[in-house]
């Protein structure tokens, strides 16, 4: 740049300011016409940075640990009481869940039930958070091809986590149920009303158009219902809490806060958006 | 072109290694910063860390040394908030080389008067950035995007200026010849 006189060289100084703004604005219109560039690029990002943040999420975890370990140790032996109690409680649930799973079993093969196929899949390593400012999501640590496609569903050891969005070569991200864009379509275990589990980006979302009659309860069980073909039927989401002005929401059963394991499951449904016809043929596969 | 007379030592490997490293040590610190914003830390308000991170360094950088932060550094640094927040391409950058250009305008009056008038200037300008981000962000996603959490930014923003200025400004101070020029 030397050979340039020193007044050439101001001008372009103090030009590159309003340049770079401008290109600001052009990248913003590039990113809109173009969305999967913006796309492809944190990908990139995520699959460069995934395996370091997962280096780093070993030792901060176990920090983590040795913290809670502590704070147990001081409150043992109430929770010792608390424990024993709630295994009574769960053992004589146990016995009737044993004898309505024989049940089913008995009731499924008099009726020639066709059986679910059981569900490929693979557990992944949740390395961060993923979602900025505006969105509620998690990035994951997978393997270089272990095969996780766009709309496999995210379950933790407890219920449903949310869908994967985006996938790299060694990332995928997962977008939560209580994000902003999140729509599920649910099932109120106790009066079988079909309802929509909509995301607001804090800890519950809530629960809308539900049908005339079949007003969600407080403590009902929520589940995931198959319309729409995103998801398969019966999916523990969580149970329904009323907030304090009266607007039913979801306390999810997934410890959304705290993910740290989640399956990535492979139900084979690619029926994302809604059918434009009715009757018309489910999306076939297609990789 | 040898522009400053004086005797100076011969620019070895060494020594061109040393001054490019003093010369990106701003930028290279801030972009290490940004990314430890999105590692898995726990930390509470985590996702709001990354704008108020940016901007604070940003703006001391620009005011303490403003040719070791150039707006394509500026630029750098947006684009990597922008991918690793999740939001629209584009608008950090905006946001942050607002933010540089009003460093640079208001410099000399601002060191003249002092830390606490460039706190305040810098919570009154972040307030503008961090709505501006909202705006955007809510423009280009078609969407009203929740407000209160861009207050937070800022609230955040303004808390964690001070710290961060302060290692900034004792790391400004250690570092003889920042911008790298041997001399």
């Amino acid at each position: 740049m030397s050979w340039l006189s020193i007044q050439f060289r101001l001008a372009l100084a103090k030009l590159t300011l309003p340049v770079l703004i401008a290109a600001s604005f052009g990248l913003m219109l590039l990113g809109k016409a173009d969305a999967l560039l913006a796309e492809r690029a944190r990908t990139a990002l995520a699959d460069v940075m995934a395996p370091l943040y997962g280096a780093l999420a070993g030792p901060v975890s176990s920090i983590r640990d040795t913290v809670d370990t502590a704070e147990r140790l001081l409150t043992l032996e109430r929770e010792n009481a608390r424990l024993r109690e709630e295994n009574e409680r769960l053992r004589s649930w146990q016995s009737v869940a044993l004898a309505l799973d024989s049940e089913n079993a008995r009731l499924k093969a008099n009726l020639h039930w066709l059986p679910d196929p059981a569900p490929n899949y693979v557990t992944a390593r949740v390395v961060s958070d993923a979602g900025g400012v505006y969105a509620r999501a998690v990035l994951l640590a997978i393997g270089p091809n272990r095969g996780v496609t766009k709309g496999e569903i995210a379950l933790d050891e407890r219920g449903l986590v949310g869908r994967v969005t985006e996938v790299g070569a060694r990332s995928a991200r997962v977008l939560l149920i209580t994000d902003l864009n999140s729509r599920i379509p649910v099932t109120l275990e106790g009066s079988r009303a079909r309802a929509l589990l909509v995301g607001t980006n804090g800890a519950r979302p809530r629960l809308l158009y539900w049908a005339e009659g079949s007003q969600p309860v407080e403590g009902e069980r929520v589940v995931t219902s198959a319309e729409a073909n995103a998801f398969p039927a019966g999916l523990p989401v969580g149970v329904v809490h009323y907030a304090s002005n009266n607007v039913p929401e979801v306390d999810p059963a997934a410890r959304l806060d705290r993910l740290d394991l989640v399956r990535i499951f492979d139900y084979g449904l690619r029926g994302i958006a809604a059918p434009e016809a009715p009757g018309r043929q489910p999306l076939t596969r297609n990789r | 072109m040898d522009r400053l007379p004086g005797i100076r030592p011969r620019p070895s490997l060494w020594r061109r290694l040393d001054g490019w490293a003093r010369a990106s040590l701003p930028t290279g610190s801030t972009i290490f910063l940004v990314l430890l914003t999105a590692a898995p830390l726990g930390v509470p308000g985590q996702a709001h860390l990354l704008t108020a991170v940016g901007c604070a360094q940003v703006w001391a950088w620009s005011l303490w040394r403003p040719a070791a932060m150039s707006p394509p550094a500026v630029f750098v640094i947006g684009l990597l908030s922008d991918l690793i927040g999740y939001q629209p391409l584009g608008v950090s950058i905006l946001a942050l080389l607002v933010l540089h250009g009003l460093a640079l305008r208001w410099r000399r009056p601002l060191l003249r008067m002092g830390a606490l008038a460039i706190w305040l200037a810098f919570g009154a300008v972040v307030l503008g950035v961090v709505m501006l981000i909202w705006a955007l962000s809510s423009l280009l996603t078609f969407r009203l995007l929740p407000v209160h959490e861009a207050v937070f930014t800022w609230l955040l923003s303004v808390a964690v200026y001070p710290a961060l200025s302060a290692v900034t400004l004792a790391v400004h101070r250690r570092l003889s010849d920042p911008e790298g020029l041997g001399l």
